[in-house]
């Protein structure tokens, strides 16, 4: 398989996850879209890397599974501080900074 | 060569199905499941690019360790408010418009670029340069990584605290 397939297989991840993001009423589930981004613009990275065999694309993609563990533990703790003090998980509720 | 298309086939078809499961389905636990069947699909395409220490990390950090936060955070939530957590999705077409728009882009893009169709061989075991260039070239990044860490440890136990 070529470098187009990896490629192509990450684009529709991607767009499933960008669909998620978009659609999802939950803030939870939203941040389900967002791995699901995430994790598609890994498989370009390793994909890129191994293609091109050259490693930086490998020890980006531990960067950037690192941040995103930190990423995901942050959102959820501000969704639970957010359900304590608004009773709420939709990102719909949350608007208190609309004009 | 065979083996190795029919391998990414389904690794594909898997990726893809548990992907479109994740943001369909209306019940909100069984959408981490999903999750963790994708990112154990997305290790298996790291396996396919020989990149074992990749895949083990994804399984470890994402498939067990986000997957355990994410339902954490989910029964702490649904226990406080006492019922079921609607999990619906709203403006499905335009979200959907929008998502194969950027697909359409994104493939077009890729039909047209010049990209490599064969793998150029790597120096020496993946893992073992990954280890080398963390230690040399990125160790700067490293242990800012180290640090952001910590702080968003610091930062998820201080906004999760209980009250006062």
């Amino acid at each position: 398989m070529g470098l187009h397939a990896y490629l192509a297989l990450a684009a529709v991840v991607f767009s499933i996850g960008l669909f998620g993001v978009m659609t999802r009423r939950n803030t939870v589930g939203i941040l389900l879209g967002i791995e699901l981004m995430l994790n598609a613009v890994n498989i370009n990275l390793v994909a890129f890397s191994r293609f091109h065999g050259e490693v930086t694309g490998m020890v980006l993609t531990v960067f950037a599974i690192s941040i995103t563990v930190a990423e995901v533990a942050l959102g959820l703790a501000i969704v639970i501080l957010l359900f304590r003090t608004r009773r709420t998980v939709m990102a719909d509720h949350v608007d208190w900074l609309k004009g | 060569m065979t083996l190795e298309v029919v391998t990414f086939w389904a690794l594909a078809i898997l990726l893809v199905g548990s992907a479109l499961a994740v943001v369909l389905t209306k019940n909100l636990f069984h959408s981490v499941l999903w999750l963790a069947l994708a990112l154990t699909g997305t290790a298996g395409v790291f396996l396919m690019l020989d990149a074992e220490f990749l895949a083990g990390v994804q399984i470890l950090l994402y498939a067990g360790g986000v997957v355990t936060v994410v339902v954490f955070a989910i029964v702490v939530t649904e226990r406080l408010v006492g019922t079921r957590l609607s999990h619906t999705s709203r403006s499905l077409w335009t979200g959907g418009a929008v998502a194969a728009a950027f697909l359409g882009l994104m493939l077009d893009a890729l039909w047209r670029a010049p990209l490599s169709p064969i793998k150029i061989p790597m120096e020496s075991d993946p893992t073992r340069l990954i280890g080398m260039d963390l230690m040399t070239r990125f160790l700067l990044p490293f242990e800012l990584l180290a640090v952001l860490l910590l702080v968003s440890l610091l930062a998820a136990s201080y906004l999760a605290r209980p009250e006062e």
